[in-house]
């Protein structure tokens, strides 16, 4: 089956868990930007979790389906349209031949996922159907839609049926936003000061935020204890000698506005990173919007450790919820 | 040299072999990132080699954070004595310097660099002391460089020069990075030199531009049929200064399929190039000129 794309949205992106293990070579991981909204809208129609779905930001697209299918919407919240009636976001419903999924104006969050029973089926590239525009692999034609595309989505499987998530379940967005954060890396370059006004100050995302990094504004900008630079870093104190950047690492280039490398990353580079993001506040940060004030949080691993396990108990739930 | 171990969130541990780089510290991080590979520890996700760093990607849930530090540490004694021998390549890499395209992007971004008033070409000259552009592209080009590291993006290879501390050219990056750079643009940032794989956002001086595509992900691209990226750590490349005329016939070929690049296996022995860094570029380059 297929579905024609008939306005593409802001960006919107064919987008499966990722392509995990080309990072050394500079090819980013990839992937939905809230992974736990891209899995629970694939259990919604009774996909595998890691099948292919859209990401769209800020706006959702425009789509005619040219068979009967099974979809499901999570992650911000937007309404939805199937031929001008409204459905509800984290439930599976019917979409029919020559029908058309429209959204209205977003509400809260960012991006939302789209997942259609049988998953999308463009080819994938180094094991994912992942959109990489930069490198021009997966998604279609290694970009993202425009209209008048006709994507393929896969044999739909027998049985799916319609049902819905009980929102109660879902991870509540800290209010106001809070990013826990583990220091490391290169910490040290900081003074003590500029290490306490870090998790001091309030921070806005700037509009500078996509799926290489979101960039956070309004904060002081950082002193760096001081050194001789080291031969081949460059001048500026906020430069290293270029080494490898972690998911969710935060650089400071020049010192002023952070950056949290996400999804789509660069894999390396010349700018001193103070820790990193802990992994389940990772899908957090893809469903702020620009302006969005932020504070960062000092965790330990213990904490970090824990948080893991509170999602991937809060996913389990979730899955036996939907099975 | 002194190695650092960090850990980057709850999923990366970072190591450090030294805070400035030299090929020492590159043998020591390949060694200690050929040796955590070999090691197969359970829970390791991939392993990131870098210039004079490396990173390891695993997962907590089966190896518990503290418990994998413990095992790279020990994986450092091995790396230590590792033999600082590579079996490589040698690749002849044709550069076109003061190129129209990258001299319309230089002049496109001026106000984002340190001295607006010239092009990086002149900046870079003048900060390394050379009297000329032409003196200083051929001191670029003159001896041949390192893959000290892979990646930013797609690719991308970040090139260390195989000449004496001394002689190393060394500028910095853009004061704010460009929103664009041209495909294959060579560039130089910090003591490394570049050739940006892709076209996209870039903060390196940019010298010149080559023909030879180094990433196609599609793979049509005749030497590229094997795997879509073309550069490795540890390959080593010897500039080919061009004209507008042969830029123009490599490009033509690398598209109708019928370039094949200049490539010469050969070993590099890191005691040999640091006990006599001329006699070992000579044989490097016979190899190279045999071909």
């Amino acid at each position: 089956m297929t579905f024609e794309v008939i306005k593409p949205g802001l960006l919107t992106t064919i987008q499966d868990l990722g392509r995990p293990g080309y990072f050394h070579l500079g090819i980013p991981e990839g992937g939905a930007m809230d992974r736990e909204a891209m899995r629970i809208a694939n259990m919604l129609v009774g996909n595998p979790e890691d099948a292919a779905g859209l990401e769209a930001v800020f706006m959702g697209p425009e789509l005619k389906f040219n068979d009967d299918a099974l979809v499901a919407i999570g992650g911000a919240e937007m309404p939805v349209f199937v031929d001008g009636e409204e459905r509800k976001c984290w439930t599976s419903f019917p979409v029919k031949a020559g029908q058309t999924l429209k959204f209205g104006f977003l509400k809260t969050g960012a991006r939302i996922y789209i997942a259609i029973n049988g998953g999308i089926d463009t080819p994938p590239a180094l094991g994912s159907r992942s959109t990489y525009p930069i490198g021009a692999l997966g998604g279609f034609e290694g970009r993202a839609l425009a209209a008048g595309d006709t994507v393929p989505v896969g044999k739909a499987t027998a049985g799916a049926k319609e049902r819905t998530l009980d929102q109660a379940l879902l991870a509540k967005l800290p209010k106001p936003v809070e990013l826990r954060v583990l220091p490391g890396l290169y910490w040290h370059r900081l003074t003590e000061g500029s290490q306490k006004q870090f998790f001091a100050d309030e921070w806005k995302v700037a509009p500078e935020a996509d799926r290489m990094g979101y960039r956070f504004r309004g904060g002081n900008p950082m002193e760096f204890v001081e050194r001789d630079q080291p031969f081949g870093a460059g001048s500026d104190p906020s430069n290293i000698v270029d080494g490898c950047y972690s998911y969710g690492s935060i650089q400071i280039p020049g010192g002023t506005e952070p950056i949290v490398l996400h999804r789509d990353a660069v894999s390396g580079g010349g700018y001193f990173t103070i820790g990193a993001i802990i992994s389940a506040d990772m899908d957090l940060i893809g469903q702020l919007q620009p302006n969005t004030p932020v504070k960062f949080k000092q965790v330990d691993m213990a904490a970090a450790l824990d948080a893991r396990h509170v999602r991937s108990a809060r996913l389990d739930k979730i899955r036996s919820a939907l099975n | 040299m002194k190695t650092r171990y960090s850990y980057g969130g709850d999923e990366h541990i970072f190591v450090e072999m030294d805070e400035e780089m030299s090929l020492d510290a590159f043998f020591k991080s390949l060694a200690m990132s050929n040796a955590a590979r070999e090691a197969n520890i359970d829970g390791v996700r991939e392993i990131c080699p870098a210039n004079a760093s490396f990173q390891v990607r695993y997962d907590p849930e089966v190896i518990a954070p503290e418990d994998m530090m413990a095992k790279l540490k020990e994986l450092e004694k091995i790396a230590i004595n590792a033999e600082k021998r590579l079996e490589t390549r040698i690749i002849e890499v044709p550069v076109f310097y003061q190129d129209p395209w990258t001299h319309e992007c230089v002049m496109r971004f001026r106000e984002r660099h340190q001295d607006p008033s010239g092009t990086d070409l002149d900046y870079a000259a003048r900060i390394n002391g050379y009297d000329s552009v032409d003196a200083f592209i051929e001191a670029h080009h003159s001896a041949p460089w390192f893959v000290s590291m892979v990646g930013f993006v797609s690719g991308l290879p970040f090139l260390y020069q195989l000449v004496e501390r001394e002689k190393q050219i060394e500028v910095p990056k853009y004061l704010k990075p460009r929103t664009d750079t041209p495909k294959q643009t060579v560039g130089y940032g910090g003591c490394f030199s570049c050739v940006y794989s892709v076209r996209g956002a870039g903060g390196y001086q940019m010298f010149g531009i080559t023909p030879m595509t180094i990433f196609d992900a599609d793979q049509k691209v005749s030497y590229l049929k094997d795997f879509m990226v073309f550069f490795k750590p540890g390959d080593i490349v010897k500039w080919k200064p061009i004209d507008r005329e042969e830029y123009d016939r490599i490009l033509k070929a690398v598209e109708d399929g019928t370039y094949k690049p200049r490539i010469a296996e050969v070993t590099f022995d890191l005691e040999d190039f640091n006990g006599d860094m001329e006699g070992t570029n000579a044989k490097l380059m016979e190899a190279l000129n045999d071909v």
